[in-house]
């Protein structure tokens, strides 16, 4: 028996409802017996995921409601976030000025617009080609060559990561797979389930095994980073259902994701602290901000899309 | 309102006063027209309705959208910078608008500076703190608007502003003008950090 979209859909909203009251009951439950600091510290995390676990699925709700372009405003909406986060923390000078209206309110909404369109080719070459060709000549028309390079560059790193990366998520949903037809949406669900899962278990397991933390996130150690990861994968295997992939590839596809994902938060968080050293408190909303819970996003989503694309949309031959 | 929100953020960090209902003068460093409604944005919703942002008559006053935002939504305290009637004293609205009860924001510079740290304060700060010591004075420093909206720009690019509120400054017994102008001003400075 085969589930339709909608009934799928249906299944594992109500899962994920049920999760996010227990995690949330749970993790308020915990917060207030523990009295570890460090502990302490990792729920405070958790239960901070568990909220957002609920908003998640607020957004998700609608967006699959209305239709893929609500889903695009969304993630529209994100990229614009990210990139503002992404160039406060830049040095950037008055003469760098029409660049960045470039960037906000035309690179954004063309990416979106152009995935919209269906137009793949053009849309997984705008920003690396086109947009990296004539940024660079916007902002020389001014005549400001002082670290001419170094202003630019950072201007296309953050197109390059909050636009272009963020946008290849809904392109998942968009993906011509034959005999997955109208089904997008849930391969988008399934990509972003297992990264989900994946962060939550990894700090689930950093605080249950103890270990050296990581270098670039305090809450997770290498044990709970490997047995979360590990995790992860499994959820993503049981999930093969709601792709159109078979129960071997799904596992295959969810360690792309998990350790691609991985590598995505570790460079990021290299990026973050060679930005923003200066203000690294809590505090700041750089922390707080939308970049941070995409990192890992950001890096296993064009990749999940372009072997999804080759193995499943282009050589259906193999 | 909203929109500053979604453009530039307005995020305010108190680190040496709380927003309490006191009575006080905001005062800060002036970079672009958007400060005034980026200050104004940073406080809690309770403080807005009777704070008064003081702005200048010459931009302000005029018919269109910034003469409605100016007036329905800021409430603000224009003041004439042309000085056409030699006798009037420009801060005449301002000692009305703190008799009243309200709280004020005010840019001493008195014009936009393209820098990130302010110029030298006029000294209207300086009477208004002699003739109101009761009123709290309050330091700010808006951090990176002047990047987002340079001067002479229409359109703002979005960049995080966080807005600090500093420690407030008292004018002391026979302090002399000029002493106590630079002391509020490297207050503001020292909030740029």
């Amino acid at each position: 028996m085969r589930l339709t979209t909608y009934e799928t859909f249906l299944a594992v909203f109500c899962a994920l409802a049920l999760l996010s009251t227990v995690a949330t009951g749970v993790g308020q439950w915990a917060a207030h017996r523990t009295m570890d600091p460090a502990r302490s510290a990792r729920l405070a995390v958790l239960n901070s995921r568990a909220r957002a676990s609920w908003s998640v699925l607020l957004i998700f709700t609608i967006a699959f409601a209305l239709g893929k372009w609500a889903l695009l405003v969304v993630f529209a909406g994100a990229s614009y976030f990210a990139l503002r986060e992404f160039l406060s923390l830049t040095p950037i000078k008055s003469s760098d000025y029409w660049g960045l209206v470039f960037a906000f309110y035309f690179v954004i909404p063309a990416q979106y617009v152009l995935l919209g369109l269906g137009r793949a080719s053009v849309f997984a070459t705008f920003i690396p080609v086109y947009v990296f060709l004539l940024l660079p000549v916007i902002v020389a028309i001014r005549q400001d060559n002082e670290r001419f390079l170094e202003r630019i560059a950072k201007v296309q790193w953050g197109l390059m990561i909050s636009v272009y990366c963020i946008s290849h998520a809904p392109a998942i949903a968009t993906l011509p797979i034959r005999g997955y037809e109208g089904r997008g949406p849930l391969l988008l669900l399934f990509f972003l389930l297992v990264l989900f899962f994946t962060d939550v278990l990894q700090i689930v397991f950093s605080a249950a095994l103890d270990g050296r933390s990581l270098k670039s996130n305090p809450n997770k150690t290498v044990r709970g980073l490997l047995a979360g990861g590990a995790g992860g994968a499994l959820i993503g295997t049981g999930l093969w259902w709601m792709t159109p992939f078979a129960w071997w590839q799904a596992l295959i596809m969810s360690l792309v994701i998990v350790s691609t994902g991985f590598l995505g938060s570790v460079v990021l968080s290299a990026v973050k602290q060679s930005l923003g050293a200066r203000q690294w408190d809590s505090e700041v909303v750089f922390t707080r901000g939308v970049l941070e819970r995409l990192d890992a996003m950001t890096f296993a989503a064009p990749l999940f899309w372009q072997i999804t694309r080759y193995f499943w949309v282009i050589r259906t031959d193999i | 309102m909203w929109l500053t929100r979604l453009l530039v953020g307005a995020y305010p960090r108190w680190t040496g006063a709380a927003p309490t209902a006191a009575q006080r003068i905001y005062f800060g460093n002036h970079s672009s027209h958007m400060d005034t409604v980026v200050l104004w944005a940073a406080l809690p919703q309770e403080l807005r309705s009777n704070t008064r942002p003081v702005a200048a008559k010459d931009y302000w006053d005029r018919p269109g959208i910034r003469g409605i935002i100016a007036r329905n939504e800021l409430n603000v305290v224009m003041v004439d910078r042309s000085r056409d009637d030699p006798n009037a004293d420009p801060l005449d609205p301002l000692r009305d608008a703190l008799e009243h009860g309200f709280s004020l924001i005010i840019f001493p510079e008195g014009t936009r500076s393209a820098q990130p740290l302010p110029g030298p304060f006029k000294s209207g700060l300086y009477h208004l703190a002699r003739e109101f010591p009761q009123v709290e004075l309050i330091p700010v420093y808006i951090e990176n608007l002047h990047r987002s909206m340079p001067k002479g720009a229409f359109l703002p690019v979005p960049l995080i502003c966080t807005v600090r509120f500093g420690a407030p400054v008292a004018l002391k017994p026979d302090e002399a003008k000029e002493t106590f102008l630079e002391r509020a001003r490297a207050d503001v400075i020292r909030l740029a950090g």
